[in-house]
């Protein structure tokens, strides 16, 4: 197991990753592969990231330990690491200060993303106001009704939220508009992808703005815990939060590394976005990976009540790390994400994102089979913006959903 | 590679002896309905189209305009597929000796398998095979396998491409090479792109290869303007237009051919 110097000079994972867009994107993407090598040996650069990351994210989130749960499963014990403190509520910013410093260095003024449960979207709308740029978010249509409060908080940053209306209207077709107008303005704007997807060196570069999250852990673990976790369990939707946590566990020969598809509301295509379980490999958004698709290469829809983890296809890192059996990929249903975060609200006082809460559902799945295992779970984001989920889904907490 | 010895190298020969110009069309495969595809081909033939690009409909069509895009659900909701496409080859096959490329995006000739599509596509009467999303660094396997059963294998060059990947377009593409006039998606614009002529004369200095021109040219003057450039002048999104905006009445292939006349006829003039 190497994949510690994964991935190769193409951006392979062992058959996965590489770069399949359209021509004119293959050279601004070397550009772009060549400005991170610099700015990741420049010591200026990583100092700048560093200050940005504690004094404006809030780093190093805490690692928690989760006493209540822990006792109330009488199994494992459990600890957090609290992503969801950081500012914006959720790990992506880790990824948005280091690609808005890379953007800045080479002179983009302009920059877009997409996001699907909003949290991707309001961390680049902050960063851009952070550093005076302009921002435009293309988010699909199904998202910017379940996450309303994101659609908001983006817009008060500043920031212009695009609608998309194609397709299944989700992030799929958000990242599919986001892609087109790169292309389309590739000169002046730099394309801010939230997840440790899409083609090289996305997923590299990605992974290696969020690896501090499983850094910080491991320190903690060593000092906080004495030794290390004997289990690691992350959301994987694209894959950012679990890969930046995984990462410098991959290359021990213990511990195990566990990520949690959505498992939606069925196993047929198009009730969940279990990939590993429900795909095969395939090319979209410029990367090779495990992908739901169906029997003529065209892409299945997905389904989760989680925005965020509703997508047909996984970082490509993720697929290797599947096939080298050095991670196992699990699915949460939507049914046990809801008990999951209700149990979390009410054990330790923590509402997690929906997307975190397929962990938990994880962990409180296989804690009472191991009381001896000490397990790190992420919390890669919180609670607040999936309120009005939560309440459609919880009536019976809700007033004003009595008499429906 | 240069010289290809199918009816795509066979038509630019022809046109270099007689001094004119190719032009190709683009159209989705099964849009609006894989019954009328065999029809609307025949039409842009006799509308005086050189080459067609059959589109193999995608759920995912980045590097596509609204056009395109529509045109590729209309074709998936009519039940549009890849074997079915051949299918629709064949029946062009046994009316017309027009050359055929099949211009797609990756994944769903993945998912079909390369050495079986070599196959399937060559024996069905295919030329070539253009891949939207496929870059000449992943493309050795599948490259390998088309021009196995002697089909060509034609790459896109792109304003924003280096001099390095001018050179790995021409050296991968045998029939032509393909030029993106601009940086930005499928669909029509004003005025052809400034970036056009850089771009053609570029590739000109690497390769004898012919050269195809496109993205944006729907007016019979921009077709003019472009073939003063190129070996090939390529439009597709104006026909899919043409072809959505007809497709409801009695006659869209009459229609769709006097279009393609139109927009042919600064090569004959030429």
């Amino acid at each position: 197991m190497n994949s510690v110097t994964l991935p190769d000079s193409l951006g392979h994972f062992g058959p996965y990753g590489g770069r399949y867009v359209p021509e004119v994107l293959m050279s601004p993407l070397e550009e772009l592969e060549q400005a991170y090598y610099q700015a990741r040996n420049d010591s200026s650069f990583r100092e700048e990231l560093s200050w940005l990351l504690h004094y404006y994210a809030g780093r190093p989130t805490p690692l928690y330990p989760a006493r209540r749960l822990s006792g109330k499963l009488g199994g494992a014990e459990i600890w957090l690491k609290r992503e969801d403190l950081l500012h914006t509520g959720a790990h992506k910013i880790n990824n948005c200060l280091g690609q808005i410093l890379l953007a800045r260095r080479m002179g983009k003024q302009r920059i877009i993303a997409e996001t699907g449960a909003g949290q991707h979207g309001v961390a680049t709308a902050t960063v851009c106001a952070l550093f005076g740029m302009e921002c435009v978010v293309y988010m699909g249509e199904e998202d910017m009704r379940r996450q309303k409060l994101n659609v908001f908080r983006m817009r008060l940053l500043g920031a212009e939220v695009v609608s998309v209306a194609n397709g299944s209207r989700t992030l799929k077709d958000a990242i599919s508009e986001a892609m087109r107008d790169w292309v389309t303005n590739v000169a002046t704007t730099h394309y801010l992808l939230g997840s440790a997807l899409g083609a090289h060196p996305y997923p590299m570069m990605v992974r290696d703005f969020h690896r501090v999250i499983g850094e910080e852990t491991r320190a903690q673990a060593l000092q906080q815990i004495g030794r290390l976790p004997d289990t690691i369990i992350a959301c994987v939707g694209g894959g950012s939060n679990a890969i930046g946590i995984f990462y410098p566990f991959v290359g021990d020969s213990a511990g195990r590394l566990v990520g949690v598809e959505a498992g939606g509301k069925g196993t047929d295509l198009g009730e969940h976005a279990a990939r590993f379980s429900g795909g095969s490999p395939g090319v979209l958004h410029g990367t090779l990976s495990y992908l739901l698709q169906d029997d003529q290469g065209q892409v299945g829809l997905t389904h989760s009540v989680s925005a965020g983890l509703d997508y047909a296809t996984v970082g490509p890192e993720h697929a290797w790390l599947h096939d080298a059996n050095r991670a196992e990929y699990v699915s949460a249903t939507d049914a046990d994400a809801l008990a999951a975060a209700q149990m979390l609200a009410r054990t330790e006082g923590i509402i997690p994102a929906l997307e975190s809460a397929h962990a938990v559902a994880e962990a409180i799945c296989r804690a009472p089979k191991e009381p001896q295992a000490v397990y790190v779970v992420n919390i890669s984001g919180r609670g607040d913006k999936d309120i009005d989920i939560y309440r459609e889904n919880m009536p019976e907490l809700d007033d004003g959903a009595s008499g429906k | 590679m240069t010289a290809t010895s199918t009816r795509i190298g066979a038509l630019f020969a022809t046109c270099r002896t007689e001094g004119r110009k190719a032009f190709i069309a683009y159209l989705t495969g099964g849009d609006p309905s894989p019954e009328q595809t065999v029809s609307l081909v025949l039409a842009l033939e006799r509308g005086g189209a050189d080459l067609i690009e059959l589109g193999v409909p995608f759920s995912d069509p980045i590097a596509d305009g609204p056009v395109i895009q529509r045109a590729s659900d209309r074709a998936l909701r009519a039940g549009m597929t890849l074997p079915k496409l051949l299918d629709i080859v064949r029946e062009i096959r046994r009316q017309s000796e027009i050359p055929l490329v099949l211009f797609s995006y990756l994944n769903p000739l993945m998912r079909y398998g390369f050495q079986k599509l070599a196959r399937d596509a060559s024996a069905a009467g295919i030329d070539g095979v253009l891949l939207t999303d496929l870059c000449i660094e992943e493309a050795a396997e599948p490259v390998s396998r088309l021009r196995e059963c002697a089909l060509d294998t034609i790459f896109l060059a792109a304003p924003t491409s280096t001099e390095r990947r001018l050179r790995l377009a021409a050296e991968h593409s045998s029939g032509f090479v393909y030029l993106v006039s601009r940086t930005g998606v499928t669909g029509e614009q004003q005025s052809v792109s400034e970036a056009a002529a850089p771009l053609t004369q570029r590739m000109r200095a690497m390769t004898d290869l012919p050269l195809a021109v496109g993205f944006g040219i729907s007016k019979p003057e921009q077709v003019s303007e472009v073939a003063r450039l190129a070996d090939g002048v390529v439009v597709g999104s104006a026909i899919v237009k043409c072809i959505e905006e007809n497709a409801a009445i009695p006659g869209l292939n009459a229609k769709l051919e006097s279009f393609t006349r139109n927009l042919t006829a600064p090569l004959r003039r030429a």
